[in-house]
């Protein structure tokens, strides 16, 4: 029934290339690359190809890294502002998923629920996230709730959908399998529908971390008083271009941590995922 | 002493029914009872399956067990898929444990019944491995142990071996000879090999394809002198074992017009 199963579970492990002789030198072009940037830009900004205010130089960067850290950026650390800045996107992922994973399994399960909820996510999910934050205010206020809400609406739809893939994906088979051997409708949802959803479900959530974290910069313009997006805004009001480079760094950065976290925890969690 | 009844079904996919699949299907196994069902692709060899497992429903007539309908899949009929769909989630023990979990049998009583089918199919050193990391024969045998946990009164195997080569096929097919005669249920197999449903079963049952129908019902006894100890190379290499096969498969040719 499930031929794709079948041709994945009987694969046999192919043969390994034939080893490099000697080290293989392409792997460091990604390395190369990243110097030549840093490079260009140290000349750029110490020979006086662009000004100081517009680039300011590699080292002024960390300079102003450790000064943020120290003592602060508009009353409140590096720190700090990254805390806000996680603690907001933590809180409105844990909020999409409680709310993103079932409705992505009754779109999968109901036809009567798929026409409801379809055309909201359908319509959502192009929006950009800075489109509907207006209404947002106007709606909710300034407040914590706000910035949460829109990033936790950017989030929603890749879990919404991802979770509605991977119920619908659910080999027939094991639920046969489930069911001859006595599983309740509850049981057949809670032992054999959530795993095998589980997998497409995680890669639904790194996908919604990489959303959410983009949105946060848009989110913390409006009226926050600390986070990096906000850190990044008012020092641009002052021309401190110096720390509007530290904070693009640092939402970069923990882009790439939250990559490497989600990898872990799929391969922690969901170690069956390339075996389904 | 049960019996599943197979009771005038007809069986048509769609609604209306399109042409039907199987057609006045009339066949009953006792839970004492080894049957082999053989046939061309396309006879409906799995939809009469799926029909006695309850997870389909017959479009005319119906399918019972002394009387009592069959309205859906139930333990009493655990079912051993041809690509075992075994959890990959699970390890092979909780795989085995999963019909005990759902009832809420105790872990202490479930792990002691685990163990035993365990070591019943041979595998008692591999209960915590996940189920990447085993060969199909071991696969299947978790499958079977699985099945068997539920403690069916009917075993019913869709192509359980056809996915093994020939070795680990010839030996598998012992293997599930014993554990007929140690699990007290009736076995429905449905298989393409001719020589494997002679050796297995006590009934070989024919199926012919457009629609499916049974077009021979044969009772054999090849299974039965195995397991009173003859090997199974004398047993496939007697002559009314050879008469036999090939009789069978003429039943089977003659449904053949396409090539």
């Amino acid at each position: 029934m499930s031929t794709t199963n079948d041709i994945v579970l009987d694969r046999k492990p192919e043969a390994p290339a034939a080893a490099a002789p000697g080290f293989d030198w392409v792997r460091l072009v990604p390395l190369a690359t990243v110097i030549a940037i840093l490079t260009l830009w140290w000349f750029a900004s110490t020979r006086g190809w662009v000004s100081r205010v517009f680039l300011p130089s590699p080292l002024a960067v960390l300079n102003s890294a450790y000064q943020v850290t120290v003592s602060g950026f508009a009353d409140s650390t590096l720190l700090q502002h990254l805390l806000a800045s996680l603690g907001r996107v933590f809180g409105a992922l844990a909020a999409s998923i409680v709310v993103a994973v079932p409705i992505g399994a009754i779109i999968a399960s109901s036809r009567i629920g798929r026409g409801i909820f379809d055309p909201v996510v359908e319509f959502l999910r192009p929006l950009p996230p800075l489109a509907y934050l207006p209404l947002i205010i106007i709606w909710f206020g300034i407040g914590e709730a706000s910035k949460v809400l829109v990033i936790a609406l950017a989030m929603a739809p890749p879990i919404i959908i991802a979770t509605a893939a991977g119920v619908r994906s659910v080999s027939r088979d094991r639920l046969n399998a489930a069911r001859s051997l006595g599983a309740t409708r509850l049981q057949l949802l809670r032992f054999v529908v959530l795993p095998s959803a589980l997998p497409s479900i995680v890669t639904g959530i790194r996908i919604a971390l990489g959303a959410g974290w983009s949105t946060l910069v848009a989110a913390e313009l409006v009226a926050a008083s600390r986070g990096l997006g906000f850190m990044i805004q008012s020092a641009a009001t002052f021309l401190g271009t110096d720390v509007v480079i530290l904070g693009i760094a640092v939402i970069g950065i923990v882009a790439i941590l939250f990559e490497l976290l989600m990898r872990a925890l799929e391969k922690r969690f969901v170690p069956w995922s390339t075996h389904l | 002493m049960y019996k599943l009844h197979i009771d005038k079904v007809t069986f048509a996919y769609g609604s209306p029914p399109s042409a039907p699949v199987l057609a006045d299907i009339d066949l009953s196994i006792g839970s004492d009872e080894f049957v082999a069902v053989v046939g061309r692709s396309g006879s409906g060899k799995t939809s009469l399956l799926s029909l006695a497992a309850g997870f389909l429903k017959p479009t005319a007539g119906r399918v019972h067990i002394d009387g009592r309908t069959v309205e859906g899949p139930s333990a009493e009929r655990a079912v051993v898929f041809q690509d075992d769909a075994l959890f990959p989630w699970l390890t092979a023990r909780q795989n085995v444990g999963f019909a005990l979990k759902l009832r809420g049998v105790p872990k202490p009583e479930r792990d002691r019944r685990v163990n035993e089918l365990l070591a019943h199919v041979d595998l008692a050193a591999s209960g915590d491995k996940a189920i990447w990391e085993l060969s199909g024969g071991m696969r299947q045998r978790v499958g079977i142990a699985r099945a068997l946990a539920a403690d069916p009164e009917f075993l019913l195997m869709d192509e359980p071996l056809g996915a093994l080569d020939a070795l680990t096929r010839e030996r598998m097919q012992e293997f599930l000879l014993h554990l007929w005669q140690d699990s007290g249920a009736g076995v429905l197999l449905i298989t393409h090999g001719i020589e494997e449903a002679l050796f297995l079963a006590t009934r070989v049952v024919v199926l012919a394809p457009d629609p499916g129908r049974v077009v021979a019902d044969i009772a054999v006894d090849f299974g039965r002198r195995f397991l009173r100890g003859d090997t199974s190379r004398a047993i496939k290499s007697d002559p009314a074992f050879v008469a036999t096969r090939e009789r069978l498969r003429d039943l089977i040719e003659l449904q053949d017009f396409e090539v």
